[in-house]
């Protein structure tokens, strides 16, 4: 399990599947998931085995998630806002749904 | 400073991709010589991974992460402060032979022709392909720091595993958060030091760097977190989330439970710009990766571009200001500017900031398990192909990496082969017993990111520019 | 230097049109080796876009149009012995395919080309129907179509099948087969003397009864030494490739494919850039406002690669097969559709060559029909 070291001065809500999650301003989708303790962010397009953060740094493309309804965008990449709606990415986008 | 807007120059003197140490101290002494410098940089902020989110940190973070990584707040106001124009969140995502940049940002595509270039991209982790890699709670060490750095969250039981300084960095501000590693198991083969001993006498010039790595591996071992060394057939237990770290250390077998498992065999130039640019590369024994080919300046065999920093070979963050500044003064001079520093004092401070490298590098070059994985293992991350599979296509008379590609995928997926391209390559090299150099890379090509195609049908290329 | 035991046949290229050949060889029973160049090399077999196409072949070289439809028809059994062989099939499917119109006039075009087309091979010869936005939607259910989009062109002969598979499949059916592969190419001199052909590279002499030079754009130097001149020239075609999707594009279109994989391949570029493999912008730009207009669902997905090639044409774009008058035994072959006919090269130009001789209803694609015209 993973926890902060120090406690933060704005928290932001967002969503992940059904559960709210409280990050902190400036975290990334992934870090605040990884403070809450999600490990397993996507089944992968070739096999649907699960994945979690690998690099963290934009490199590796293991971290994808669904953000407003934009499919494969990096978690590690993608800044917590209010209110925003993250849900797993399930193998490969649907082109016809969506925006 | 200024900001993206209407004014956003469409050429300039000098395009830096990347603002990690390397490439803001060149923006800032190309600045100060008076050319016209645009930064680009995928980062929110200044500071590339290693000062990620410096002007963020705050006095807890600082105590745990240290003070070579506080240093780097001062490059980060100098950047601020400079007069130039600095993108964060800008991808590039090609350059043309004319040195057009094409780069998105916030949802869109623009262009920059650039008179010089930068190449300031840094490194990425090597692979550490092992059984199980591919689980849930397995990262690099490298994200654990960045974790610490960007949100200040610390993994409470975690295993650290592998090889080189950054193993023994974590390792320590993890147990100065208050949360130290489960274990420490180190892949360092056995007798390495005897290799690397040769080099001593030349480190000893940067005997900083190696009193700081003793007081890492004291402070650790102080910490009383559990050290095993020289592991080998390291494997990730669990279905599908790791729950532990099987491995054989000093003839015997070990299994330490934790959920999180992070690896680590040292970093390795990140090559995709300079390949994309078919810049010449060569093979770096001594630091097991490539690393494009450079004058002492800095520039590449591609007109007008230059590199510095960890992309241009492995130095670390002090050396890799000092190229920058090394690589802005010598532009400068090119473009008739008088040079703000003295470039001799510049690279005497390299050679004595570079002086522990042979060291290090015999000591922690990766071990052969991690380079050539079993045939089971999973080396392409993204396309789930084994070293078997490579092996095999090798045998079917792929002569390289590309054909491997065409013939397997590897390298296709979204990374681009950033991730398993060092182990692709090296796994055909060893089967056709060639050498690396004629074994080669993956071609890179554009998009060096993925990029939404409504952003490329919308991208309106500059007009042709007067002469 | 080394000499290697001489081969019944020597292909030189290692591409899809020389390793269907030497497939092909092999299957009659043939000894051959491949001589292929390193991981480096022009390659258009990297860069082919997968469709085995029909329409639109051959509009005015009727013969390159019948043989493309042979090949065609071949494919199915080919596709078929290469997955049962190799167990690494090449996609090869067979659902139709669609070239969208996007202007009445393109409409009208498409509609006098299947007219010309009509009687070749006879009646079900060209398979192109002409129809209009609505049956077009009805072929493609569940899709929004551009607003531009007026109707299109179906052929019913068209199918697609993944180049990448594909060619590796030919390797390893030749490598079941016991054909000698070799990378040490480029080939440098390829000639005859007492003992048959041979084929120089920097480091090996290959020697063989019988010679094919297979080797794409490399003809334009090899075919000569034996009297043949291909008349050949580069055009880039650039292709973006999508990330992975759901089942989308139930058959190939001239503008897009969706792969086994779900990656959606875009393309339809051509560039006169010599033999330059880099990829440039605009064209790309260029590929993905076409694809947004045929398809704007598109417009969302993510270009995770793009590949750049340069076709080889020749002066009509038809293929070009032709055994040298002066060095009987040694073919030189060109064509820019390499998975197309790959069938056909397979299963019948292979069979000719093993025989010695090309048949006469093909006797059209040597390079006499270019002599006198100003090409």
């Amino acid at each position: 399990m993973a926890r902060r070291i120090e406690s933060g001065t704005t928290i932001v809500r967002f969503t992940f599947q059904d559960r709210t999650i409280e990050a902190q301003e400036g975290d990334t989708v992934a870090a605040a998931l990884t403070a809450a303790g999600v490990r397993e962010l996507r089944e992968s397009v070739v096999s649907g085995s699960p994945r979690g953060i690998f690099c963290m740094m934009g490199t590796c493309f293991d971290c994808l998630v669904e953000v407003d309804g934009r499919t494969n965008v990096q978690a590690c990449r993608t800044t917590v806002t209010e209110g925003m709606t993250v849900m797993p990415q399930k193998g490969g986008p649907a082109v016809e749904a969506g925006e | 400073m200024t900001m993206m807007d209407s004014n956003t120059p469409h050429a300039c003197d000098l395009a830096v991709i990347g603002a990690g140490p390397a490439g803001m101290a060149a923006a800032v002494t190309a600045s100060k010589a008076g050319l016209s410098v645009v930064v680009l940089d995928e980062g929110e902020a200044p500071g590339g991974q290693i000062y990620r989110d410096i002007e963020r940190t705050t006095p807890r973070r600082s105590a745990v992460l240290g003070e070579d990584y506080v240093a780097g707040g001062a490059l980060a106001k100098a950047l601020r402060e400079a007069d130039l124009t600095y993108l964060p969140r800008s991808t590039v995502w090609n350059i043309s032979t004319e040195r057009l940049i094409d780069f998105s940002r916030d949802g869109g595509s623009s262009q920059l022709q650039a008179n010089y270039i930068l190449v300031a991209t840094g490194a990425v982790e090597r692979p550490c392909p092992i059984p199980g890699w591919t689980k849930t709670g397995v990262t690099t060490v490298g994200a654990l720091q960045i974790l610490l750095k960007s949100a200040g969250i610390v993994e409470e039981s975690a295993v650290l595993a592998g090889s080189g300084p950054l193993l023994w960095l974590v390792a320590k501000q993890m147990v100065d958060a208050g949360a130290p590693p489960v274990a420490v198991v180190e892949t360092t083969p056995a007798g390495r030091m005897q290799a690397a001993l040769p080099h001593l006498f030349g480190a000893l010039k940067g005997h900083r760097y190696l009193s700081k790595g003793l007081k890492l591996l004291r402070a650790v071992k102080a910490a009383g977190v559990p050290v095993y060394s020289a592991a080998t057939d390291l494997e990730v237990t669990g279905e599908t989330a790791a729950t532990g770290l099987r491995f054989t250390s000093k003839g015997k077998q070990h299994l330490v439970s934790a959920n999180h498992i992070a690896l680590h065999q040292g970093v390795v130039p990140n090559q995709q710009v300079t390949r994309m640019l078919r810049c010449e590369h060569r093979w770096d024994a001594s630091q097991a990766c490539f690393r494009p080919v450079t004058d002492a300046r800095g520039l590449t065999s591609f007109e007008n571009v230059y590199t510095a920093g960890d992309g241009a070979g492995i130095m670390g963050a002090v050396s890799a200001a000092l190229q920058g500044r090394l690589a802005a003064l010598d532009i400068a001079t090119k473009l008739g500017k008088s040079a703000p520093e003295r470039a001799d004092r510049l690279e005497a401070a390299l050679a004595r900031d570079g002086a522990v490298r042979p060291f290090l590098e015999a000591l922690y070059a990766p071990a052969t398990a991690f380079v050539l994985p079993a045939d089971g293992v999973t080396v392409c991350r993204c396309e789930e192909i084994t070293a078997g599979a490579i092996r095999e296509a090798v045998d079917l008379g792929a002569p390289g990496p590309n054909q491997v590609k065409s013939f397997l995928r590897t390298g296709m997926g979204p990374c681009q082969g950033r991730v398993c391209g060092l182990v692709v390559a090296s796994i055909i090299n060893e089967r056709r017993k060639t050498q690396m150099d004629e074994t080669g890379y993956f071609r890179i090509r554009p998009p060096l990111k993925p990029l939404q195609l409504s952003e490329l049908a919308n991208f309106k290329p500059l007009e042709k520019l007067e002469p | 230097m080394t000499t290697e035991r001489s081969a019944d046949t020597l292909v030189v290229g290692g591409g899809l049109v020389g390793a269907a050949i030497a497939w092909g060889l092999a299957r009659e029973g043939e000894r051959v080796t491949v001589i292929d160049e390193g991981d480096i090399a022009l390659r258009a077999s990297r860069g082919n876009f997968g469709l085995v196409w029909v329409q639109t072949k051959g509009q005015n070289l009727t013969d390159y149009a019948r043989w493309t439809r042979r090949s065609a028809d071949l494919w199915t059994g080919f596709n078929e012995e290469l997955a049962e062989q190799t167990g690494i099939g090449p996609d090869y499917h067979k659902p139709g395919g669609m070239s969208l119109c996007l202007s009445n006039e393109e409409l009208d075009d498409a509609r006098n080309l299947a007219h010309r087309m009509h009687n070749v091979n006879g009646e079900a010869g060209y398979g192109a129907e002409i129809l209009d936005r609505q049956q077009v939607q009805e072929m493609l259910p569940g899709i929004r179509l551009g607003d531009e989009v007026v109707g299109g062109s179906y052929g019913r002969h068209d199918g697609h099948a993944s180049p990448l598979r594909l060619l590796r499949s030919l390797n390893a059916g030749m490598k079941a087969r016991g054909v000698s592969y070799r990378s040490d190419g480029p080939v440098v001199s390829v000639g005859k003397d007492g003992d048959g052909f041979y084929a120089r590279t920097a480091t090996s002499t290959y020697r063989g009864a019988k010679l094919v030079l297979a080797a794409g754009h490399g003809n334009t130097k090899l075919a000569p030494m034996i009297g043949v001149n291909p008349k050949l020239r580069p055009e880039k075609g650039q292709i973006l490739v999508t990330e992975r999707c759901a089942p989308y594009l139930p058959m190939p279109t001239h503008v897009a494919r969706q792969t086994e994989e779900g990656t959606i391949m875009l393309g339809d570029s051509h560039e006169d850039t010599g033999y330059s493999t880099l990829s440039a912008t605009p064209p790309l730009t260029d590929i993905a406002r076409n694809a947004i207009r045929c398809f704007p669902e598109l417009a969302k997905l993510r270009i995770v690669r793009s590949w750049g090639a340069v076709r080889i044409l020749s002066p009509d774009g038809g293929p070009v097969y032709e055994q040298s008058e002066t060095m009987p035994g040694a073919f030189s072959i060109n064509c820019h559709s390499g998975v197309t006919l790959a069938g056909a090269h397979a299963l019948a130009l292979a069979p000719m060559i093993a025989r010695g001789a090309l048949d006469p209803d093909i006797s059209i694609f040597t390079t006499r029909r270019f002599h006198g015209e100003a090409y």
